[in-house]
This record gives C-alpha cells, structure tokens and sequence, in this order.
C-alpha cells in the first residue's frame, strides 16, 4: 500500500489551504508560560502568573471573539536557566508556541530570549528584574514589561535621599540580580547628594543575617539598602527589628513585593518606602481586577501577576488587529500600539524592549492604619514613565541607534 | 584593639553570633548523629522534620493558642510521634537493606513534605512572634544580644547536654547501644529491641522538631526553611564523625563560630567555608574529628 505519500500529499495540501485562509498558524496562538512554580519566587510569580494568564485569554475570547483559537501551556523551570532554555526550544520546536512569557529570574530571562531570537517566536518578560535585558543583551524579540532594577532602586532611593537619608550601606546578595541591584541605586544615591559608605555581600540565599546587620549597624550609615528579594530581604528585615537596629537606622528594601509585606506582617514592615509598577487598590479598575484574582488565588496580585494579565492581553490583541502571529509583523504592531489597561496607563514599548509606564512609591502603613486585609500601602508619589525608566540615551542595547 | 584590621569588639560581637548559629547546628546534627549512630539511618527527612516542627508551633500558636513555652514541649512530642509512625510504617521495612535506600525514602518524603507546605502556605512563609517573656534585649558592650538568642543558646545547649547524658551514661542509654551493636544478644536478653528502636528514631525526629520550634521566632517559617540548612548539618555530622554523639555537638558548636569568622573576614566564603573544611578533614581524618577510625 503506498499509503504514506498520500498522506503526506493531504497533509502538505490542508497545510496550504490553511495557510490560506489565516495567517495564524495553525489557527491556534499557543501562549506558554514559563515560571518558577516551586521555589523562592513562587509566590511572586509562580500559579498566580498561570492564573492571569487564563483571566487573560478567558477575558479576550469573550470580548474580542476572534477567529483563532488560543491555547496556554505552563511549565516550572525551577530558576535554572538550562531548564529553562530546553522547554523553551521543546516548545517552539515541538509544540507550535509562539510566546514564552513570565519569566522570572534574570538567568532565565536572558536564556529563553536568546532562543526565542534564534527561533523567531516572542519572550513576554514579567518577572525578570534586571535591566541587561534591555541593555547588553536585548533583541527586538523581547518585551520587558513589569519593571527592572532601575525602576524600582530608582524610585526607592531617590525618595529616601529626599527625605534626609543620605549616609547608605548595602547588603547585597551576591549575584548577579544583587549587584546589579546595589549599583543602580548605589548610582542614584550619589546623583542626588547622598554617600554610599559601604556594603557587604551575603551568599544567596541566606538565613541568617545578623552578622551582617551588626556590620551595616556598626558603620554609621542612616539607611541599610537591602539589594535583595524574597526569603533574604523578609529574613533581613525580621531580624534587623530583633537586633533594634530599626530604632537607629531605617531600612530600604530595594526589592519588595506585596506578598513578602503580607508574610511579614505590618508589624515589621512600617514605614518603610518601596517602589512597585502595581498596587492593587490605586483605583476603581485596578480593585476590580484584582478582585477577581483574588477570588480564583486567595491572594491579592503582585505587581508581576498583574503586568502578566496586561502583556498577555496586548499580545493577543495585536495578533488580532493584524490577523497574523509572525513575529516581526506583531512585534511591530505590539510597538506601535499604546498600553491602556488597569494595569497601565499610555504605556509604551521602546525599541530596546522596555515597555514603559508609571511606576508608584509607596510606604507601608502602619498597623493601625490599615483598614482591611492586603491594605498595605500609602500611595506616596507617581513616577511618571518618562521618569521612572533608565532613558535610552544611557541603553548599551545595541537596536537604540545614537 | 584589633586583630586583621577588624576592633576586638565586632570580633567579639561575631563570635557570638557564630556561637548561636552553631547551637542550631549542634541540636540538629545531634538527632541525626542518634539515628545514624544507633540506626544505620542516613535521615534526609531531618531538614524538613525541623520545617514542620517550626509550622506545628506557629500553627498551634495562630490557631489554638499554644503559647511559645507550652509549643517547646508539645510540638516535638507531636513530630516524634509522626516519626514513629514513619518509622513503623516504613523505615523498618529497609533495615537490612543498603543505606541508599532509607536515604532515598527519607528524602522522597521530604520533597513530598515541602511541596505539601508549600501548596497550603506558600513560600514567603510566615512570622512567628518572640514571646513576650525574651522580647528586648541587652547591651553586652561588644554587641546588643537579643534576648531570645541568649535563650536559643542555653535551651539548645542543655538539651544537648542532656541528650548526650542520657545516651553515654546511664542504663538506659547503654541498652541502647548495646542493643544496636548485638541486637539478638538484647533480645535475648528479654529487652524489646524494636521498640527500642522505633524511640530511638522518635527521640532524634523530636530533636529536629525542638530545633524548628527555636528557629521559629528568629527566621520566617518557610517551608524551605530546612532545605536551605540540612546540606550544612550534613557536613557538620561528616566532619564529626558519623553517629558520634559528643562529636556532632562540639562540631556544631565549632562550625557555627568559625563560619561566624569567615563572615567578618571574607562574607562571601561563609557559605563554602564548613565545605571546605569537610574535604580537609576526609583527606586527613577520614571517619572524621571524633568517629572511631575502622
């Protein structure tokens, strides 16, 4: 039976048939995504990000009905970049995906944006913070959506020096996430007039920090800068209050999230100043938003959860606007188009991937001001986007053309 | 006056530090040195046994009100009793097999631990308060010790003292180790060996779970909290020598002060320091400081 040229005559004759009707592959936009389900940042990111993902395409194919259909897969890639890379490359090779989006952890990041440049497919970055991924090593596949190391040390620090805290020590996890971390508000320390007089780098991650903390303390610095995330910073903090380093010195985390003030309690968090690209109750849209999640996940979102749902939702829509998945063409369009959602506001993608928009400074309140369960925050400035990102005129991303 | 450039006082201060970390080390490579000791058991479920002893205590603080005092008591017997039923239901199964196999189950079971508290609490953790009896703390001049630490170096350093007690000189104690050198001679004997055994593993389950309950109040309780330090404990029990009872305390203690030093004069080596000196003493030492060389 010469059954298999048959077949394959069909098969290669429905494929042309179909390449005719739409320029979707397939018919199907196949959405991956690729987050930390089991470690460290999994409550920042992790089910929550799989979870607006869903929000997102249930929530686009009931108000844009388009003709395609559109399909997720997730995976964990337990913060290793080789993990990562393989799924990657198993599912644009293997499964037809044409986004791999979360992301979190730069080693990450910087693996799978590689690949998706080798294989034309698009990486949607929330998670990942540091700001290489728009510099040194970006492509024109890529989006950095959420926030990065500039944006967040950037509004954190400027604020604190503003308000007298001049004199700064740096505990610093000793990474690459760290130092990065140390230098970028190291930098604006010393631009507004304040003096960087030491650090001191911790191995990641860590448990105990008191040795550390008795060095920050015995340096005569106003403010410890803690140029680290997750279990270190929530272990730095707790134990700074248990040494009364808290009475003398202020704390600044560099990097903080919702869920790391949730798990502290408030407590031990007062008054301290940190920068996010999110909070959940800034207005009407952003409470209802987050209402919802909150009823699927038990948690209000973090701002990686939520810049999740808005990357997801602009990608599909300019697949819809121009009828096609190819990669440059939604790119373009991806480009061209402005942010306008609860979670952004004329937000915009600049060539180097950075997708802009403002960020907000925020104090944790104190116990007794914190009417209901997850009101953590006052809402103490907005940072313009203008403001709030490294300019391109400073970028190393080589596509910025000076 | 300082010594390699850093004032006496910070060296003092870092001392002191170590001195607690290393109690924490102490209590944990202790219950494993019992069980290895008088099992054979390499237990890889310790790290998270310590995990779920810091959950119980915050759990029965935040939901029943178990106060700190009454949780340093209940929790290990709660755990200890969830080590026997480990131990009767499945460890006893492998006794006469390779080590490697209780190695894989214990650590089988850890993994399942940690993801089943990861799933129920997430993995920022959560804060358990100092009670209210060790809040504040006193300037000792070279440093401000928390009194809590204070605490965490008397309690850990007596339950030491008196586990060590138990096992090296009394009856009982020489039963027990009688009875994991000749079991059937014990047997004999008309002592019930099996039991003996099953409270043996319980006692060194209880011991990791007396470590969590100290740990609570100082580190968030996470449920990686005992994955991040058992690696450590590990090592400190090889360097000790295997199932050397005074041997894994002194070494907990010693381990705990010198990667307290490293910290003060290279931070970034501390986490590597306690590696290093385990190849050291392999090469030189290789049943380690106090095993009984073969």
């Amino acid at each position: 039976m010469k059954l298999k040229p048959i077949i394959q005559a069909l098969g290669l004759a429905l494929a042309t048939v179909g390449a005719a009707q739409a320029q979707i592959s397939d018919n199907v936009v196949k959405i991956g995504v690729l987050t930390d389900l089991s470690g460290v940042y999994s409550d920042v990111a992790g089910k929550g990000t799989v979870v607006a993902t869903e929000m997102a395409i249930a929530d686009f194919l009931a108000k844009e009905k388009p003709a395609f259909k559109v399909e997720m897969v997730s995976a964990d890639h337990q913060n290793k970049g080789d993990i990562a890379a393989n799924k990657a490359r198993e599912w644009f090779e293997r499964d037809q995906v044409d986004v791999a989006s979360e992301l979190v952890t730069t080693s990450v990041a910087l693996a799978v944006m590689k690949i998706a440049k080798e294989k034309n497919r698009i990486a949607l970055i929330s998670g990942a913070a540091s700001t290489l991924v728009t510099n040194k090593e970006c492509n024109d596949v890529t989006v950095q959506w959420t926030y990065d190391t500039y944006a967040v040390a950037n509004g954190t620090a400027k604020a604190v020096v503003k308000q007298g805290g001049k004199k700064w020590f740096f505990l610093t996890a000793d990474y690459a996430f760290g130092h990065s971390l140390e230098k970028d508000a190291g930098d604006v320390v010393k631009a507004n007039g304040g003096e960087v007089v030491g650090s001191v780098r911790h191995p990641f991650p860590g448990s105990d920090f008191s040795s550390y903390l008795l060095k920050a303390q015995a340096s005569g610095a106003q403010i410890i800068g803690l140029a680290n995330a997750g279990g270190d910073t929530i272990n730095a903090i707790k134990q700074a209050a248990e040494f009364g380093i808290t009475q003398k010195q202020q704390l600044a985390g560099l990097l903080m999230f919702i869920t790391d003030i949730h798990s502290l309690g408030l407590k031990a968090t007062q008054n301290m100043y940190l920068t996010e690209g999110f909070y959940w109750d800034l207005n009407e849209e952003t409470r209802a938003w987050s209402k919802r999640f909150f009823e699927k996940t038990k948690r209000m979102p973090t701002m990686i959860q939520a810049g999740q749902y808005s990357s997801v939702m602009h990608y599909l829509k300019a697949v819809k606007s121009i009828n096609t998945d190819d990669t440059a063409k939604v790119m373009t369009q991806m480009k061209k188009t402005p942010i306008n959602d609860f979670f952004a506001k004329n937000g915009s993608i600049r060539v180097d991937g950075r997708m802009v928009h403002d960020m907000y400074l925020l104090q944790v309140k104190k116990p007794a001001e914190s009417k209901t369960p997850w009101d953590y925050y006052h809402v103490r400035a907005t940072i313009p986007a203008a403001e709030a990102f490294q300019p391109l005129s400073a970028s190393t991303c080589p596509l910025v053309k000076k | 006056m300082e010594i390699f450039g850093i004032s006496s006082q910070a060296l003092l201060g870092q001392l002191f530090l170590g001195l607690i970390n290393g109690s924490f080390y102490a209590v944990l490579s202790l219950g494993l040195a019992i069980i290895f000791g008088l099992l054979n058991i390499i237990n890889f479920s310790h790290g998270a046994l310590y995990m779920m002893g810091a959950f119980v205590s915050w759990i029965g603080l935040t939901q029943f009100g178990m106060s700190y005092w009454a949780s340093l008591v209940l929790t290990p017997l709660i755990v200890g009793v969830l080590g026997i039923v480990i131990e009767r239901l499945l460890l006893r199964h492998l006794y006469k097999l390779d080590h490697l196999y209780s190695l894989l189950l214990t650590f089988g079971l850890a993994l399942i631990a940690e993801g089943v508290f990861r799933n129920l609490y997430g993995i920022s953790g959560e804060t358990y308060e100092v009670p209210e009896l060790l809040q504040g703390g006193i300037d000792l001049g070279f440093m401000y010790l928390p009194l809590y630490r204070g605490w965490v170096v008397v309690a850990a350093l007596s339950v030491c003292a008196v586990t060590w007690y138990t096992i090296e000189k009394t009856s009982l104690g020489a039963t027990l180790r009688a009875a994991t050198e000749k079991p059937e001679l014990v047997q004999a004997l008309g002592i019930n060996v099996p039991v003996l055994v099953t409270a043996t593993y319980g006692v060194g389950v209880a011991l990791a779970a007396f470590a969590g309950v100290l740990a609570a109040p100082v580190v968030q309780v996470n449920p990686l909290m005992g994955s991040n330090l058992i690696i450590v404990v590990f090592a400190v029990v090889v360097i000790g020598g295997m199932g050397s009872i005074l041997g894994s305390i002194v070494t907990g203690l010693g381990l705990g002060i010198v990667e307290g030093l490293t910290k003060v004069v290279y931070p970034e080596a501390s986490a590597v320091i306690i590696f290093v000196i385990m190849v050291v003493v392999l090469l030189l030492r290789p049943a380690g400081l106090f095993g009984k060389q073969a």
